[in-house]
């Protein structure tokens, strides 16, 4: 066995009301796991269960091979050697920044653990404000100094709770990328829980996605949330989709812009086909018979990409409407007649119902 | 370090906590407790010459209301003994209630004559107060005001002060009337004196005086030791120009008399210390104690042959109302209730 | 915003690894509200042993004026305290005059004054026959009293006027906190929408500090409520007056309950609108955003008429009553210094602060139950547990006699038959039955104010405390006691203050021989000669203010920012 964390088979009910059921996960050291899933979907008790804040009732929790919890066994947070950070930082009010570090540190003698409580602080850029209390820093310099706070008792595990929600979208970016450096830095397992796809996406190794009842739906490397979801609802994760209703003939089924084919479905049996805005090829002109013609209704440019509504102009599919995601921006002028296809990386069949 | 100072204190604190709590264990041999609604400051010169003479130590918690409860809900392991009231009404119902045992004892049979005693010995009679009538000496003429009756006549419409109808003084007042004249008799004498009053009853009986002598009222209500009290305060001796400006009357006179109101005491159900509470009750009604209450206090001794203070007796002698004092008392509830129908505080 | 998220997360840490523990602190917790609730409980039981029916009575007499007296007075003491607290509170916290570092502190000394002494002041000087009056008959040749107008002291009006004088400081006190809470950010938010300072005012700061205010409003009502010394010395026919009229003239206990009950439900709807109120005050902190407060400089008239604002309330409310009070002092020197005096106030000092660290603990203990178990029973228990501020001080002293005499008894029956040991009387009539009269009595002081101090430890601060390295006792000392640590100082001296100068239930339970400073104070009060006492008066007064002052600055240093730097041992 490696180092990190094993959760093993861990179901979760608050006063009869299931809110984990069966989950299980690995996290070796150095790899960053996150829980995606809607609120209430037990992510978070899931983390609070391997910290040690709520008792496990089911299943088994090792960390670095000791067990921390399972029936019978409780260790208490504070000898799990685990760094927590919550969504709101939780800093205490009354200390100061630099106090806040050492806090986890009392185990050290006192110059020892201010050394080390600053080194922590430059390391997230934060040794300017040591002898602040919380209340004077903004939101992103609280998230820092929780996060120096988390890592500065070099815990085993890392646990992250929704860290960036606090954030306004212009810091989101840079401190998330901060984040990831110091973390990637510590070499430590870290489990981080959140709703939003794009996060987990850029901070996972490996993405685990939990159903609103608390199973584990999917799990994998980003690419393949993204790329292979296994159902509707994880597919569904990142955005809007456009939806076709259809029926498997001969290995295919028909959509507005040609045959897209389906594995591993009956013949015969009713499906639905999700495809991202981002899975059409869309070409000038007639383009050999192979795309569908289509006229645009209207464009919004939202930056490094374009949203473009299309209408399928002929045929029996004649007046379907699309929403596809272009890069850059688009001129519907200057592009004349279209045809679009679908990328069939883009498109998954499910059955109906 | 600052740990260690910290529970220091905590650590004394609670150390003179618990001895504070602890000695306050009640008291029991060699001793008499009592219950009094008399103020201290009035009867303390009297119990600490009783435990003079006796070497029996008096303790004592003065409380008025809630005394008839706290008895009560002691029950049979009240520390209490005796208990002293400064009227005839809380007597009275602490007998009612069963909480004062009967007391037979010669040395009282003999100080206290029987009207101001109760029948079977639950309570005795220790000095007499009238509730008088005191009126500015110029302002009111001589014979203009001679009766309870008259103050509740038109002729002294806004001349009239008093302390709050609820006052058990008032109130044992109006029971009197009650069982003088019966009750609609007594509503219309308090109506009258409402409709004369020169401002809302307030104030206690020393309050009445200043008023008249202030111009405020020509004659007002009081009881007659508050009158001593004021012609003989050397600390205030402003109050001695209230008391000057006033004069005593005596009402009906030529009738029921001059309603008189008793302070006593009466011995426990629970009484430990029996015979001591009989021994203060004998020494309040001897000779010694009795003119004590009369000079000191400038109440009439019910004890014959102890003598006035020489103001007191100045005032000449008068009749008394001769009603049963219980009986009075047991017209309490309806007087109470006929001075809510008048609104007499209003 | 940030505390807004942080709730969701709150109700799962209820639910956690305490439970082991946890269930003997509820039980603990459970045990402890419903020992204060007993001596309640047994008034309104004692509603229910037959008596003489005084309902229809009272209704055709006096009842309706009771009720129109009582509800007169508390709009009028209401109102004024609000003016008070509220605008003196506002002028020190926002602006900056002559004086207002001195008002800071001084607006609160009011608090020690007892109602009952100043009561009995004022009279003394605003009678008709007292120097003020009679120095106006002189200078303008009146000879009676249809020759001018005088406001009589003695009337409602004065009743209204002197218990706003003593209880504005709740009002004052706590809407003074709120106001240091609130960012000035939304304060200059509001300014910068086009609102002016006085504006803003009405628009954003009132209504932010609307649940502290609510909270001080109905302290001063549920005390002017009960109050009785004050009403009787007046002559106002409120409804507690007619509580003791039934009670002690008409012999009628149960009825007097009957009543005190009413009124009690009367209170109990109060204090649903209080906590109704404060439940959403949690909402109320809007951002972690702290500057320097703003000072509005007032100077010239408006400087002028601020300072006086602030100064007329200590004045009257403090700075004349204790001048009478010294003045007194001097002039009966010979008798007031009684060396017994010295003796009363140790015993008051000793039983306040005993009363005091009781009820902090007990609240603590309480909030802490209810904090780790939540459960609406729970809650509810607790609650109700601090009804006994509602309850007229007398009634609920019967109410606790009748309680601990039974449970005495009780045991002494026990005992007889087992043993054939008398235990006698235990509690009746001892120092700890009167500590516990103050329990039950101020409890409400104590745990609301915990309570509230303690909604501001948010969950997750527990579990990063925990997450630290950090048990539940290390968090409990070095994330709690440091976060709560003035809200239970303001506790404490506010039960101390209240039981310096509590009277009817020291009188009822204490034990043979025992005086307090206001027991010894009111035995001469009563005859009206307070000469006597004015030193014992000015003692409580005096040993009031220090506490008082200590709370000022716990208030000051309560904003965030101003705690101490680098408190960390």
């Amino acid at each position: 066995m490696m180092k990190g964390l094993h959760v093993h088979g861990v179901s979760h009910a608050f006063d009869g009301h299931p809110v984990l059921d069966n989950a299980s996960l690995t996290i070796p050291a150095g790899e960053l796991v996150c829980l995606l899933g809607p609120s209430g979907s037990g992510k978070s008790t899931l983390l609070r269960i391997a910290a040690g804040l709520e008792r496990l009732q089911r299943g088994r929790i090792t960390i670095d091979e000791q067990v921390v919890a399972e029936p019978g066994t409780h260790v208490p947070p504070e000898d799990r050697g685990i760094g927590l950070m919550f969504q709101d930082y939780a800093l205490f009010p009354h200390l100061t920044i630099v106090d806040n570090v050492t806090f986890g540190l009392s185990r050290q003698p006192r110059h020892r653990a201010r050394k080390r409580a600053m080194e922590m602080l430059e390391q997230v850029g934060m040794e300017g404000h040591a002898g602040k209390h919380p209340h004077m820093l903004s939101g992103g310099q609280q998230q820092r100094v929780a996060l120096a706070r988390a890592l500065a008792p070099e815990p085993r595990l890392v646990l992250l709770d929704e860290p960036f929600s606090g954030l306004d979208t212009s810091m989101r970016a840079k401190i998330r990328e901060d984040t990831l450096s110091v973390l990637k830095q510590s070499g430590i397992a870290t489990l981080m829980v959140t709703h939003d796809p794009e996060e987990a996406m850029f901070m996972a190794d490996r993405i685990k996605v939990l159903s609103h009842d608390g199973r584990i739906l999917q799990a994998g490397r980003p690419a393949d949330i993204y790329y292979q979801p296994v159902d509707e609802y994880v597919a569904m994760l990142f955005g809007h989709m456009n939806l076709i209703h259809g029926v498997v003939s001969e290995g295919a089924v028909d959509s507005p812009m040609g045959r897209i084919a389906v594995d591993g479905i009956d013949e015969g049996r009713a499906v639905k086909v999700l495809i991202r805005p981002e899975g059409f090829v869309l070409t000038n002109g007639v383009d050999g018979g192979v795309g569908t013609p289509v006229e645009v209704i209207s464009t919004h440019l939202l930056g490094h990409s374009s949203i473009v509504r299309l209408r399928v102009r002929e045929g029996k599919n004649m007046g379907a409407e699309f929403q596809v995601r272009v890069p850059g921006s688009f001129d519907a002028a200057e592009k004349g007649r279209l045809s679009a296809r679908i990328d069939a990386h883009h498109a998954f069949v499910y059955p109906e119902g | 370090m600052m740990k260690s100072w910290y529970w220091r204190v905590a650590a004394a604190f609670l150390g003179v906590a618990t001895l504070y709590l602890v000695a306050a264990a009640p008291a029991s041999a060699g001793e008499v407790n009592l219950y009094s609604s008399r103020q201290p400051f009035l009867i303390e010169p009297l119990l600490d010459s009783f435990t003079k003479e006796t070497g029996i130590k008096v303790n004592m918690v003065y409380l008025k209301k809630g005394m008839q409860e706290r008895l009560k809900a002691e029950g049979l392991n009240s520390p209490a003994d005796a208990i002293l009231t400064a009227d005839i009404g809380r007597l009275h119902n602490h007998a009612k209630a069963g909480l004062l045992q009967p007391v037979t004892s010669s040395v009282l049979d003999t100080n206290i004559p029987v009207q101001y005693r109760h029948p079977d010995g639950l309570w005795y009679g220790l000095t007499v107060r009238a509730r008088v009538i005191f009126v500015h000496k110029e302002r009111v003429k001589p014979g203009e005001v001679t009766s309870y009756e008259d103050l509740a006549d038109a002729k002294m419409k806004g001349r009239v002060c008093t302390r709050s109808g609820k006052h058990v003084y008032n109130v044992s007042l109006l029971a009197s009337i009650i069982e003088a004249k019966g009750k609609e008799a007594a509503a219309d004498w308090a109506r009258g004196l409402k409709a004369n009053l020169a401002r809302r009853p307030q104030g206690n009986d020393r309050a009445q005086v200043k008023a008249v002598f202030e111009g405020e009222c020509d004659a007002a209500l009081g009881n007659t030791y508050y009158m001593g009290k004021m012609a003989a305060n050397e600390k205030e001796p402003v109050q001695k120009k209230w008391a000057a400006a006033v004069r005593i009357i005596f009402p009906n006179q030529d009738g029921r008399g001059t309603h008189v109101n008793i302070s006593g005491a009466g011995v426990t159900k629970s009484a430990k210390n029996k015979e001591n509470a009989i021994r203060l009750i004998e020494f309040l009604s001897g000779d010694f104690a009795q003119k004590i209450y009369a000079e000191r206090n400038f109440e009439y001794p019910v004890k014959a042959g102890v003598p006035l203070h020489p103001m007191v007796a100045s005032w000449g002698e008068f009749k008394a109302d001769k009603a049963f004092l219980a009986k009075v008392a047991e017209q309490r509830i309806t007087a109470t209730r006929i001075m809510d129908q008048v609104a007499f505080n209003n | 915003m940030t505390s807004m998220v942080a709730r969701t997360a709150g109700a799962a840490w209820r639910r956690t690894d305490w439970r082991s523990w946890a269930n003997g602190w509820t039980l603990g917790t459970m045990a402890i509200a419903l020992a204060v609730m007993v001596p309640v409980i047994a008034v309104i039981t004692l509603a229910f042993n037959p008596s003489d029916d005084i309902w229809r009575h009272l209704a055709s007499t006096v009842l309706p004026m009771y009720i129109g007296t009582t509800l007169q007075l508390m709009v009028g003491v209401g109102i004024g305290t609000f003016m008070i607290g509220v605008g003196s509170a506002w002028l020190v916290t926002m602006c900056r005059f002559p004086g207002r570092r001195v008002f800071e502190w001084a607006l609160l000394l009011p608090m020690a004054v007892p109602a009952y002494v100043i009561a009995y002041v004022y009279t003394d000087i605003l009678e008709y026959a007292g120097p003020l009056q009679k120095g106006l008959r002189e200078i303008f040749g009146w000879t009676g009293k249809s020759q001018y107008w005088f406001p009589e002291i003695r009337s409602l009006g004065g009743a209204v006027s002197m218990m706003t004088l003593v209880l504005y400081p709740y009002v004052y006190m706590l809407s003074r906190a709120a106001f240091l809470e609130q960012s000035v950010c939304v304060l200059e938010a509001s300014r910068v929408l086009g609102r002016g300072p006085w504006r803003s005012f009405f628009s954003v700061a009132l209504p932010l500090a609307r649940p502290a205010i609510v909270i001080g409003v109905s302290l001063v009502l549920m005390e002017t409520l009960n109050d009785f010394g004050t009403v009787d010395f007046f002559a106002v026919n409120t409804f507690t007056l007619g509580i003791f009229d039934v009670w002690l003239n008409m012999n009628n206990v149960a009825g007097a309950a009957q009543l005190a009950s009413l009124l009690l439900l009367f209170v109990v709807a109060l204090i649903f609108l209080e906590r109704f109120s404060r439940r959403k005050q949690r909402f109320h902190h809007t951002t972690t955003k702290y500057k320097a407060l703003p000072g509005y400089r007032l100077a010239g008239t408006i400087g002028a008429l601020s300072f006086a604002a602030c100064f007329i309330p200590v004045l009257l409310g403090f700075l004349l009553p204790s001048g009478v009070l010294a003045a007194y002092a001097v002039t009966y020197f010979e008798d007031a210094a009684n060396p017994a005096v010295l003796a009363h106030a140790a015993n008051s000092v000793m039983l306040s602060s005993l009363a005091a660290v009781l009820a902090v603990a007990v609240a603590i203990f309480m909030a802490y139950g209810v904090r780790i178990k939540g459960g609406k029973v729970l809650k509810a228990v607790a609650r109700l547990a601090s009804m006994g501020y509602a309850v007229p001080g007398s009634v609920l002293a019967v109410g606790v006699i009748v309680s601990l005499a039974s449970l005495d008894n009780a045991v002494d029956g026990f005992f007889r038959e087992t043993f054939g040991i008398s235990t006698g009387l235990l509690f009746s009539g001892t120092i700890a039955a009167v500590t516990f009269g103050y329990l039950v009595r101020f409890l409400a002081l104590s745990y609301g104010t915990v309570e509230a101090s303690l909604s501001k430890v948010t969950p997750n601060m527990e579990g990063a405390a925990r997450c630290l390295g950090h048990g539940p006792f290390s968090t409990m000392r070095r994330v709690h006691v440091p976060l709560i640590k003035s809200s239970v100082l303001t506790a404490a001296i506010l039960v101390f203050v209240d039981c310096m100068k509590e009277l009817p239930m020291t009188v009822i339970l204490r034990p043979f021989n025992f005086q307090t400073l206001a027991t010894f104070v009111h035995q001469y009060a009563s005859d009206e000669q307070l000469g006597e006492a004015s030193l014992a008066a000015l003692a409580i007064v005096g040993t009031g203010i220090l506490p008082v002052l200590f709370l000022s600055m716990a208030i000051t240093r309560s904003r965030p920012g101003h705690g101490r730097q680098g408190e960390v041992s």
